[in-house]
C-alpha cells in the first residue's frame, strides 16, 4: 500500500514529464525528412535487434550544432531573458503595491479583492490578449482616449512593439505576483510595525526595515511564477510584439509551424528547457527554505 | 497606609512633594459610540511598577496604548515627564513597549532585534554592540545571541522582548500582558526575575494583566479598571484587605459575599442578614447610612471552622458541610447556612499527617473576628 503511494507521484512524473521529453529529445537528435512524421529515424520494431541498432546509429547532434551555427538562436535566448527579466520586473513594481494594498485593506473588503484579481481567469486568455489589441492599436481606445484628453495630438505606436509586449505580459502575470505577496503580507503580525516605531522608526523605515524583509519569500516565489513562463512566452510576443521582437517562443513555433523542421524545433525547445532547470530548482529551494522558516 | 513618615518605604504616592513621571488628566477615549476609557486621572511616580488590572474589555490596553503614542485621547491631557504627549508621534517617546505576543522580528536574530533601537539612534558600532551585551546579559541569553526567534523557547522569547524595550533606557516601560504566553511555573519564576530587573535598572514599569495575582506579586502598587473607569488605586495590600467595593472584593482573590441591610454603625458596622440570626460585625466601608442595604465580605483564609460554638466571638455561624476541596497547602471547606447561602472557609494544612476532624454532611461553626469581615455599601 504504502508502495503505491509512493509510486503515484513516479508514475505521474514518467507519464507526464518524463516520455514526452523522451520524445521531444529523439526528435531533436534525428534529421528532417518530407514524411509523415517529418524526420527520421523511427523506429521499426518488426526488423528486430537490427531495426533498433539501425535506430540509434543514425541519431546524431547535428541540429544543437545548427543552433551554435546561426547567431539567430542565441540571440533569440538573450532577448527573451531580457524581455522575461525586465517584464518580471515591471510585474513585481506594479504587483506588489497592489498586494500592500490588499493586505492592509478592512478584513471584510480582502475576499472581494482577492476575487478581482482572479476574476480575469475565468475569461479566455487569448480573447484577453486579442482585447489588448484593440486598446493599443494605433486608432485603438488608448490613442483616442487621449486624441481627445488632448494630452498627445499624434497617434502613439505601441502596438507591434516591444512595449505592447511588456503591458501583456504585466497584465496576464500579474497575480502570479499578487498572490504570493499578499499571502505574506496578510500573515505578518501587524504588531511587529507598531513595534518598529515603538522603537524608533518612522513609518517609511519601519516599510523598508519590517516589510519588505518579511515580504521577500512572497516576492522571490512572485518573480518565478512570473519569470518561468515568460521566458518560453509565445502568444503574447507574436500577437502584440512587432518583428523585430525576437523570443524563443516565437522562433520554436516558426521552426515547427512555418519551416516544419520538427528536428531544430525540438533541439530549441530542448535548451529552452534547460535553461529554465536553473531558475525552477532555485525557486524550489526558496519554498522549501520558506517551509522550513515557518516550522 | 501611614507609612510615608518612613524614609525606607517606597511609596512616593503618599508624599505631597513628589513629582510624577506620568500624569493623565480626565483623559477619555472613543471608538464611535464606544467609550473605552471614561474620564480617568492618574498619576504614576518614578520607578514605581504600575499595574493596570481589569477583565478583558475593561480599558486597560486602550489606556497603555495611548501611554505609547498608538493611540490619542479623545479629550484630556497625558504627560511624561512634564511634557504634554498630544502631538508626539510613538518613535519620538521615550516610552518603549513589550507586546503581547512580543513581536520579535523574526528575520533577524536576537542580537540584531535588541539592537534594532539603539540603531535607530545612531549610536556608533561600539556603543551598541557594548550596550546589546549588557542586556543580553541581564536576561541571561548571551549564549543565544546569533539565533532566531523561531529558534528559542517561549520564554526565551519573553526575555527577548524585554530586553529589546529596555535596551534606550526608556524612563517608561510598558509591558501588555507580559507572561500570558507562559506556562504557570515559569510565569511565576519569571514575575520575581522582571521585579529584579525593575530594581536593578530603576525603570518605571507599567504593566497591563488580567491576572491579580500576577499584578499583585509584581506591582508596587494597582489600579483596578472597569468598563473604562478606575475603581481603585492602591497598594496590593490595601486593594486586598480594604477593597474600596463589592466589584474590587470580588475581582481580587476569593471572598464571600453576603447581602443584607445595615443595623447599625456604633463600633464597627453590623448587618442584618437572616431574619433571627445576630447581626454580623465587620469594619465599615466608605459611604455606609443606617437602613441601607450592604453586602459583608469575608476572605475564607479569615474565617475558623470548629465543632464547638465558639463562645468569644460575636460572628458565629452555624451550618453543614456541603464539600471539601483538599488543594494541598489548604483544604476548602463550602459551610450550608440553613438559610441557603454557601460560606467558604479555608485552613492551612500545616501537618503532613492530616486528622480530618471534619467531613461530609457534618454540623460545624465558622466565626471570625470583628475587624476580619468589611460592610460595603451595594
Amino acid at each position: 500500500m504504502r508502495r503505491l503511494l509512493v509510486a503515484v507521484p513516479y508514475v505521474w512524473l514518467l507519464v507526464l514529464f518524463l516520455v514526452p521529453f523522451g520524445i521531444v529529445l529523439k526528435i531533436s537528435l534525428s534529421d528532417i525528412a518530407l514524411a509523415i512524421p517529418p524526420y527520421t529515424p523511427t523506429l521499426d520494431l518488426a526488423e528486430g535487434w537490427a531495426g533498433i541498432r539501425a535506430f540509434f546509429s543514425q541519431l546524431d547532434l547535428e541540429n544543437y550544432v545548427f543552433l551554435t551555427s546561426d547567431d539567430l538562436y542565441w540571440k533569440a535566448y538573450l532577448s527573451s531573458l531580457q524581455i522575461a527579466l525586465i517584464a518580471t520586473a515591471c510585474t513585481l513594481l506594479v504587483g506588489f503595491p497592489i498586494a500592500y494594498g490588499m493586505a492592509r485593506a478592512p478584513e471584510e473588503w480582502r475576499p472581494a479583492l482577492l476575487m478581482l484579481v482572479i476574476l480575469p481567469f475565468w475569461t479566455s486568455f487569448l480573447i484577453r490578449v486579442y482585447a489588448w489589441i484593440g486598446i493599443l492599436s494605433t486608432e485603438g481606445f488608448l490613442n483616442q482616449f487621449l486624441l481627445w484628453t488632448g494630452i498627445i495630438s499624434e497617434p502613439l505606436t505601441i502596438l507591434n512593439t516591444n512595449t505592447a509586449v511588456y503591458i501583456g505580459i504585466v497584465y496576464t502575470y500579474l497575480p502570479f505576483m499578487i498572490l504570493p505577496i499578499y499571502a505574506t503580507l496578510e500573515r505578518m503580525d501587524a504588531s511587529l510595525l507598531e513595534a518598529a516605531e515603538d522603537l524608533g522608526c518612522s513609518r517609511v523605515q519601519a516599510f523598508w526595515l519590517i516589510t519588505v524583509p518579511l515580504a521577500r519569500p512572497g516576492v522571490i516565489a512572485g518573480c518565478f511564477l512570473v519569470f518561468i513562463p515568460t521566458l518560453g512566452e509565445f502568444v503574447i510576443p507574436s500577437l502584440l510584439g512587432g518583428s523585430d521582437t525576437l523570443m524563443i517562443g516565437k522562433v520554436l513555433w516558426e521552426e515547427f509551424f512555418n519551416n516544419r523542421d520538427w528536428p531544430v524545433a525540438s533541439a530549441v525547445a530542448i535548451i529552452l528547457l534547460l535553461i529554465l532547470i536553473i531558475p525552477i530548482i532555485l525557486f524550489q529551494r526558496n519554498q522549501q527554505i520558506n517551509k522550513e522558516a515557518e516550522q | 497606609m501611614a507609612a510615608s513618615g518612613k524614609d525606607d518605604v517606597f511609596a512616593p504616592w503618599l508624599d505631597a512633594k513628589a513629582e510624577p513621571l506620568i500624569k493623565i488628566n480626565g483623559v477619555t477615549k472613543r471608538f464611535g459610540d464606544f467609550t473605552a476609557i471614561d474620564d480617568v486621572s492618574l498619576n504614576i511616580y518614578p520607578q514605581e511598577f504600575f499595574a493596570l488590572l481589569g477583565p478583558s474589555g475593561c480599558g486597560k490596553t486602550t489606556l497603555m496604548r495611548m501611554l505609547a503614542g498608538f493611540e490619542t485621547p479623545t479629550t484630556g491631557v497625558i504627560s511624561i515627564d512634564g511634557q504634554d504627549m498630544s502631538t508626539v508621534p510613538p518613535n519620538k517617546r521615550a516610552v518603549n513597549m513589550m507586546f503581547q505576543s512580543y513581536a520579535l522580528f523574526p528575520h533577524l536574530s536576537v542580537w540584531e532585534n535588541i539592537a534594532f533601537g539603539l540603531r535607530r539612534d545612531g549610536l556608533d558600532k561600539d556603543r551598541i554592540a557594548a550596550r546589546v551585551e549588557e542586556m543580553l546579559k541581564l536576561v541571561q541569553l548571551s549564549k543565544f545571541a546569533k539565533r532566531k526567534p523561531h529558534q528559542i523557547s517561549g520564554g526565551q522569547r519573553q526575555r527577548v522582548a524585554l530586553a529589546r524595550a529596555l535596551a534606550k533606557a526608556p524612563k517608561l516601560l510598558l509591558l501588555d500582558e507580559p507572561l500570558g504566553a507562559l506556562d504557570k511555573k515559569l510565569r511565576q519564576e519569571t514575575q520575581f526575575e522582571l521585579m529584579d530587573i525593575q530594581e536593578k535598572t530603576g525603570t518605571t514599569f507599567v504593566i497591563v494583566t488580567h491576572d491579580q495575582e500576577e499584578a499583585m506579586t509584581v506591582a508596587s502598587r494597582v489600579a483596578v479598571m472597569d468598563h473604562g473607569q478606575l475603581i481603585q488605586v492602591e497598594t496590593p495590600e490595601v486593594i486586598y484587605e480594604q477593597p474600596n467595593s463589592v466589584y474590587v472584593a470580588d475581582f481580587i482573590g476569593d471572598v464571600n459575599l453576603i447581602e443584607g441591610s445595615v443595623s447599625s454603625l456604633a463600633g464597627g458596622a453590623e448587618l442584618a442578614w437572616a431574619e433571627g440570626r445576630a447581626p454580623l460585625v465587620g469594619q465599615p466601608g466608605a459611604a455606609l447610612t443606617t437602613g441601607q442595604p450592604a453586602t459583608f465580605a469575608i476572605r475564607p483564609e479569615k474565617i475558623a471552622i470548629s465543632t464547638e460554638e465558639p463562645q468569644d466571638r460575636r460572628n458565629r455561624v452555624q451550618g453543614k458541610i456541603l464539600d471539601i476541596g483538599y488543594l494541598g497547602n489548604l483544604s476548602t471547606y463550602h459551610v450550608e447556612m440553613p438559610e441557603g447561602p454557601v460560606i467558604k472557609c479555608e485552613v492551612g494544612n500545616r501537618s503532613r499527617i492530616e486528622r480530618r476532624d471534619f467531613t461530609w454532611e457534618d454540623e460545624v461553626w465558622l466565626s471570625w473576628s470583628d475587624t476580619a469581615g468589611l460592610v460595603l455599601a451595594r
